[in-house]
């Protein structure tokens, strides 16, 4: 079995919606929860770069914030290193931020206008009460600034934040968490901000320093062509679970459940011949509200699959089908053998991205 | 064919304290009836700067400085203000701005919201303006009672659906798309993607769609502009640019390698080092000289101009066998 740093247990995070006076005093007992995060599971092993994957509205977000403390769980369990982490007074939640890390998605708003860059990185040192003469904690600065390529460190530490791009602010960023020695990093949409020339360069970048210091990473995203480039497994989440875990050429390759594949569907290539054709997806309308979320399956308004029995039966579980590929869909074989050419010719959706493979 | 549109040697910059900054600096192009050509670049390269420019509206401090813009043979830039409302504007060419559905107020009704544009460059009647919004509604796929929603009532999807809906109303020819589908999910961008095809099918419409991303482009663009530092640096058609042959500028082939694939092979996964140049003081020669890895004497020292290098296909290098 491998090592695992962080080991995500039953965990759900409901919201109640808002209610104005009016509403309160008829009584609320109507309440419908915001069910943002319903009962996920999922192991993050040492070394590893976990990728998050999912819609607006999938819960990846909330998710992302109750692994960093940010929220409290309504229930369910955290282990980190071995330690449960579920709930936390406040000494323990810093001690363990001190741990894990979080790279913010825009890098023009996570940092004080009115910091240096040696201010922004010194920043952590002060919060967590790192101890260190002022040599030492500009070693620490200027070490971290070179784990990134920041380099000459000198040079970057006595600019402000406005004279750099969004990599490099991204880089600063990177730094500011690495200077802690954590062993976990929280990435959410860490490069949809950045322009696409550079995106590449800052993948790079954090996988080099993943590799080099042997950390773990949460890598929160929407777009899957990134994180087949950058990750190692990944997780689906749809309207607050997850539907489909496995190694992230396999979910893209061969992916099981029909979310997963309308996904993929959706995502453009880079290749000629598409102007005329209206893509068919696989998928109907939009996701529903985590308020209202559909009785079994909870896909199942919106699967072209879907027969009775996915609106009927108990919500179908993770089921390991393959080497460490997991899938909560009813009809995931029925599905694999229809495709197969079972009923006619292959779907137009099935065919059309074969191009941009050659 | 005639153009709909021809834009010739368009400059337009914007006079700050600092200087000019040459967003738009020498750019000509011919949009022809049901075509999409798609704007493709990075961030700063001019394309949002060239759709406003367009429509007419380049964003304060930005100014015409030469060129003209052709609407049906005539130049819109010295028409009064009045005529280009009256006539052109809405009329003859409309936009769906980046980010214009985040920009809905959330205090008016989305009906109220597009009576507006009616209202503004027609003279339509108020029942006659509902019954007008909500034909175009059916059109995107939504249900009439949207008009009496809240934008915050409404999906992203949605509400993207509503704005191109107000775009469409006074029956442009062409409409500008600027990033229509950025802050969408794959899903829903791939459903508007579609919507824009049947659209434009059914309205017989010309489109200029621009975005950053390359992928997207392929999807619905027949012939692809690509811009740097405020220029043109390629122009040709969908199956040139995404085809087997490397298209002819090295920018575009260095863009095209950094665009992520999902059946690619991730590995090769490219960037571009450096970044794009300031636009007060461009660098000497060609613009992308500087971070080009096949740059050589002469790209340093003397612009590339925008020439036909195939039949039908446009590049601003000096590689294209005129070295």
């Amino acid at each position: 079995m491998a090592d695992v740093i962080l080991s995500v247990k039953n965990l759900k995070k409901y919201f109640e919606p808002h209610q104005n006076f009016a509403q309160s005093l008829a009584g609320g007992r109507q309440k419908r929860l915001i069910r943002a995060v319903d009962d996920i599971s999922f192991d993050i092993r040492r070394g590893e770069i976990f990728g998050l994957i999912g819609e607006s509205g999938s819960g990846k977000t909330t998710t992302g914030k109750l692994v960093m403390k940010l929220l409290e769980p309504s229930s369910g369990q955290m282990i980190f290193d071995g330690e449960d982490v579920t709930h936390l007074d406040k000494e323990g939640t810093k001690a363990y931020r001190r741990k894990v890390q979080m790279i913010f998605q825009d890098p023009y708003a996570s940092m004080n206008p009115r910091f240096k860059i040696r201010d922004v990185l010194e920043e952590p040192l002060i919060i967590h009460k790192v101890k260190g003469s002022i040599a030492e904690r500009e070693t620490m600065i200027v070490k971290a600034l070179e784990e990134v390529k920041l380099t000459p460190a000198d040079e970057y530490m006595g600019r402000w934040p406005h004279m750099l791009s969004g990599g490099q602010r991204q880089r600063v960023a990177t730094a500011r968490t690495l200077i802690l020695n954590p062993a976990m990093l929280v990435a959410d949409e860490p490069v949809s901000m950045i322009d696409l020339s550079t995106r590449a360069e800052i993948l790079r970048m954090m996988k080099d320093v993943q590799q080099q210091l042997g950390l773990s990473y949460l890598y929160i995203t929407h777009d899957l062509s990134t994180a087949r480039y950058f990750t190692d497994r990944i997780a689906v989440m749809y309207l607050g679970r997850i539907v489909e875990v496995g190694r992230a050429d396999d979910i893209i390759d061969t992916p099981l459940h029909p979310y997963t594949q309308a996904l993929i569907e959706a995502v453009p290539e880079p290749a000629s011949g598409k102007v005329e054709v209206i893509k068919e997806l696989p998928i109907y309308g939009e996701i529903p509200s985590p308020a209202n979320i559909p009785s079994g399956c909870r896909f199942h308004t919106r699967c072209p699959y879907a027969v009775e029995a996915c609106a009927r039966d108990p919500e179908p579980e993770l089921t390991l089908d393959g080497m460490e590929h997991y899938h909560a869909c009813l009809r995931a074989y029925e599905i694999q053998e229809e495709k197969k050419g079972g009923k006619g010719a292959m779907p137009a959706w099935r065919v059309a991205p074969a191009q941009g493979r050659g | 064919m005639n153009s709909l549109l021809r834009i010739e040697n368009l400059q337009m910059h914007y006079f700050t304290s600092k200087g000019a900054v040459r967003a738009i600096d020498g750019v000509s192009f011919e949009l022809m009836p049901g075509e999409t050509i798609g704007l493709v670049g990075e961030s700063g390269c001019g394309k949002t700067s060239l759709g406003t420019s367009i429509l007419r509206m380049p964003t304060p401090p930005g100014r015409y400085v030469s060129g003209r813009i052709l609407v049906d043979d005539v130049d819109v830039i010295p028409l009064p203000e009045k005529e280009v409302r009256r006539d052109i504007r809405w009329r003859k060419i409309s936009m769906v701005f980046q980010g214009a559905m985040n920009c809905l107020t959330p205090v008016y009704t989305i009906g109220r919201q597009m009576r507006e544009t009616l209202v503004e460059h027609s003279d339509i009647g108020k029942i006659d303006a509902t019954k007008l919004m909500e034909e175009y509604l059916g059109y995107v796929g939504l249900a009439p009672e949207i008009l009496e929603r809240y934008p915050h009532e409404l999906s992203g999807g949605m509400k993207q659906r509503a704005v191109i809906a107000t775009a469409l109303f006074l029956k442009p020819e062409i409409v500008i798309l600027d990033e229509p589908t950025t802050a969408l999910d794959v899903i829903v961008q791939a459903q508007i993607i579609n919507l824009l095809k049947k659209l434009k099918a059914r309205f017989k419409l010309s489109f200029i769609f621009i975005t950053h991303d390359l992928a997207l482009e392929a999807e619905i663009s027949d012939r692809i502009c690509v811009m740097y530092a405020g220029k043109i640096v390629e122009l040709g058609a969908n199956a040139r640019i995404y085809g087997a042959k490397a298209p002819a500028h090295p920018y575009t082939s260095r863009l095209l390698a950094a665009t992520p694939r999902l059946f690619g092979n991730a590995d090769q996964l490219q960037f571009i080092p450096g970044t794009t140049p300031d636009l007060i003081s461009p660098p000497e020669g060609c613009r992308f000289s500087p971070r080009c890895d096949r740059a050589f004497g002469r790209c340093f020292q003397e612009e590339p101009p925008l020439v036909e290098v195939e039949p039908g296909h446009m590049a601003a290098c000096w590689l294209n066998g005129r070295g």
